[in-house]
């Protein structure tokens, strides 16, 4: 196995000494657009666009400037300015890892901005959402660009509060406000897990830098790297939508599509496995018990997201738990050591294609459809969108990992890798394969394909232009992404410098065991979904389906299980402490403040205003004292 | 002899006090105040030469003179009220109260 080589400090001038822009540039277009509101409404997405493009041009030449260098040259630290003295400098770390998500993050996030403009033409916000859009962006690419775990968690929680707002971006809905409620709770769990891990990295190795943690570490695996590794995962899920904090993803549908597309695609649930592969050398090398957990949480993910996926009649919420599956096979393969970090990357690539080129097709869907999410009420759409059905079902087919498209190297990549390395969850990730195919095509089936089950009101039609031509663009890359990066490990080798890479490097197998009976498997499951909702005629109203189908429409229950291992507790909790607040606590000063509220409007009425009477107080007083003292005998 | 001095002492103060208590009239009450002043001032007289020094008698002085400044404010106040209120009564005078 190659291990990663040394970052080198960047002197030079040149693109690499600008990748700051890169940041930068999105975050002055959300900063203009939100100081100066509705004065930039005309033109505000405009900015939005040209700013996540200028972003994308800095990356693609930041990118050259790169694969200029030679590959011990490759991972180029670029040093900003001090954060806390003695504790974190600010800098960029430039290497193909980062470079990779760069690319990704600002590329498809560019051609979501694109499409935004025509799906969010009727939006009075639209210019809040370009804000929003580029504070998504900038915050991921601090996460990903920067060189210490302190910037990491900066851009961490910049990804969280975008994700707030743009989920939440109706918020007038309630249920928009409460999925992005949830989603930013959810995410905290994790936050939780990766600053907890910060702190014990800190106080056990006294930096949070990437280029020193290596020599710190230097491979020694105890009690301690265990335990950052999994509060890291414990991060990762919250991103991620690993399970057990998965349930934040599928309420975020709440959000407008592209927010959707730019969450599963090129943002935010990527955040956990870049989080994974970037500290793999330190916390989770092969073999180690923290990376078969991250593998575990993958494997069990991938599972549970297409199972959820199987039973949504909501196109948005079917991709969603798809997403979920898809991260778990990123997971999968990023828990299996430098083998499998290209597949997990590779993946992490091709699917932010297909992804959000499915994602966005649906929101053409929608777009043409008042609105309309139940696939229950699509049907026979594929003569009325002819550009979205096609460009939905080269997304398909790349997701399902149909021969020789970019899903197909990615994914298949992946299994064979779990299946060498970790058999059990190899075969468990072969059996998702095939229930993607089924959900897949049933999602297929039921939008394109079959009858018109509308409603009365829907004149379906194909979205402009602003809308088809980035799903066109998503499209190509879903073709051909994955062969290139795969077939001749151009990835792999692009890679190594950054994450290091075994020393037999895999050569693709088209025919492998595990990879003819991924394929198989995926042809039974579309086949079964042709019989089930191709052939068959799909019942507007969903039937009550079995008590599996309920299990996967309740989200495996993952809901239920929260609130009652955790929301009800807590409401206990706090109606305890209410109730010794207002008994309790309010009681004792309340009672004391009545107390002496009362005893001196009792004792005023001794203030008669009749002169005599003090006369005689004071008498009465002094024969007192008079007395008292005469009886100590003291005079 | 000293005896003597202090019942009669006592008497005037008790009829002092008593006429402070009882009488209603402003002007009457302000005498029984003074009676009882001087009650006090011939109480430090005997004691003063029952004992044979001076110090009791310069305390009856300095009551006489505090007297005499109070005679003039008091007298000032009565005077002042009844112009306002064409009553001398210590009772009508309780606005000052809860």
């Amino acid at each position: 196995m190659e291990s990663p080589v040394e970052i080198v400090q960047h002197t030079a001038g040149g693109v690499i000494g600008l990748s700051w822009l890169m940041i930068v540039l999105p975050l002055l277009g959300a900063a203009i657009l939100l100081v100066l509101g509705r004065k930039t409404n005309r033109w505000g997405h405009l900015l939005g666009v040209a700013m996540s493009l200028a972003s994308f041009v800095v990356a693609v030449l930041g990118f050259f400037a790169l694969i200029g260098l030679p590959d011990d040259q490759r991972r180029q630290a670029v040093h900003l300015y001090e954060f806390i003295p003695g504790m974190v400098d600010m800098g960029l770390l430039i290497d193909p890892l980062s470079i990779s998500f760069a690319l990704l993050i600002t590329g498809v996030g560019s051609l979501i901005h694109i499409y935004s403009i025509g799906y969010m033409a009727h939006d009075p916000d639209r210019r809040r959402f370009f804000a929003y859009l580029n504070l998504f962006v900038a915050a991921m690419l601090l996460l990903v660009l920067s060189d210490n775990y302190v910037g990491l968690f900066i851009g961490w929680e910049g990804v969280g509060l975008a994700s707030y707002l743009l989920i939440g971006f109706w918020q007038f809905k309630p249920s928009a406000a409460v999925a992005a409620k949830k989603a930013f709770i959810v995410n905290r769990v994790g936050d939780f897990g990766l600053l907890v891990g910060m702190f014990i990295i800190w106080t056990s190795f006294g930096t949070l830098a990437f280029g020193d943690l290596g020599a710190k570490v230097n491979g020694v695996q105890d009690g301690t790297t265990l335990a950052i590794g999994l509060l890291l995962l414990l991060g990762a899920c919250g991103k991620s939508a690993q399970l057990p904090l998965q349930s934040w993803l599928l309420d975020a549908m709440e959000g407008p599509t592209p927010v959707s597309a730019l969450i599963h695609a090129a943002t935010m649930v990527t955040a956990g496995v870049y989080l994974v592969v970037r500290s793999g050398a330190f916390f989770f090398p092969e073999g180690s018990t923290a990376a078969l957990a991250v593998a575990i949480v993958g494997a069990a993910t991938l599972l549970a997201g297409a199972i959820i996926g199987c039973a949504k009649d909501d196109i948005k919420k079917g991709l969603a738990g798809s997403t979920m599956s898809q991260i778990g096979y990123m997971m999968l393969g990023a828990g299996l050591g430098p083998a499998g970090y290209a597949f997990a990357i590779g993946h992490l690539i091709t699917h932010g294609f297909f992804k959000a080129d499915m994602f966005l097709g649906a929101g053409s869907v929608m777009h043409g459809m008042n609105d309309e999410v139940n696939m229950r009420k699509y049907g026979g759409l594929r003569k009325y969108m002819p550009i979205t059905f096609v460009t939905f079902i080269v997304g398909y087919l790349a997701i399902i990992g149909f021969p020789l498209l970019s899903g197909y190297f990615t994914k298949d990549g992946i299994i064979e890798t779990a299946v060498h390395h970790q058999p059990v969850l190899g075969w468990l990730a072969v059996a998702g394969a095939g229930i993607t195919g089924f959900y897949m095509s049933r999602m297929i089936f039921m939008t394109f394909f079959g009858e018109k089950r509308w409603d009365a009101d829907a004149h379906p039609h194909e979205s402009p232009a602003v809308m088809t031509v980035p799903l066109i663009i998503l499209s190509i890359g879903s073709i051909f992404l994955g062969g290139y990066l795969i077939l001749s490990n151009t990835l792999m080798k692009f890679l190594a410098p950054a994450v290091g890479r075994p020393t037999d490097l895999p050569v693709f197998h088209f025919a492998s065991v595990p990879g003819l009976a991924t394929l198989a498997l995926v042809a039974v499951g579309a086949g079964f979904a042709w019989f089930r909702y191709g052939r068959a005629e799909v019942p507007v109203v969903a039937p009550r389906g079995s008590f599996v189908t309920t299990f996967a429409r309740r989200d495996l229950y993952g809901d239920a299980l929260n609130e009652s291992l955790f929301m009800r507790p807590g409401q206990w909790l706090t109606r305890i402490a209410v109730f010794f607040d207002n008994r309790g606590i309010d009681g004792v000063v309340n009672g004391l403040a009545a107390g002496i509220g009362g005893t001196s409007g009792r004792l005023r009425r001794l203030q008669t205003g009749f002169a005599r009477t003090y006369a005689l107080s004071i008498l009465i007083g002094a024969a007192l004292l008079t007395g008292a003292l005469l009886l100590v005998g003291n005079i | 002899m000293t005896t003597q001095y202090l019942i009669l002492s006592g008497l005037l103060f008790a009829i002092g006090a008593m006429g402070v208590l009882i009488r209603r009239n402003a002007i009457v009450v302000f005498m029984c105040v003074e009676l009882m002043l001087n009650a006090c001032n011939l109480a430090f007289v005997t004691f003063a030469r029952q004992v044979g020094n001076l110090e009791g008698q310069i305390i009856a002085f300095f009551v006489m003179v505090v007297a005499a400044a109070e005679v003039v404010v008091g007298l000032a106040i009565i005077v002042t009220i009844f112009r306002t209120r064409r009553s001398a009564s210590v009772d009508d005078a309780n606005l000052l109260k809860y």
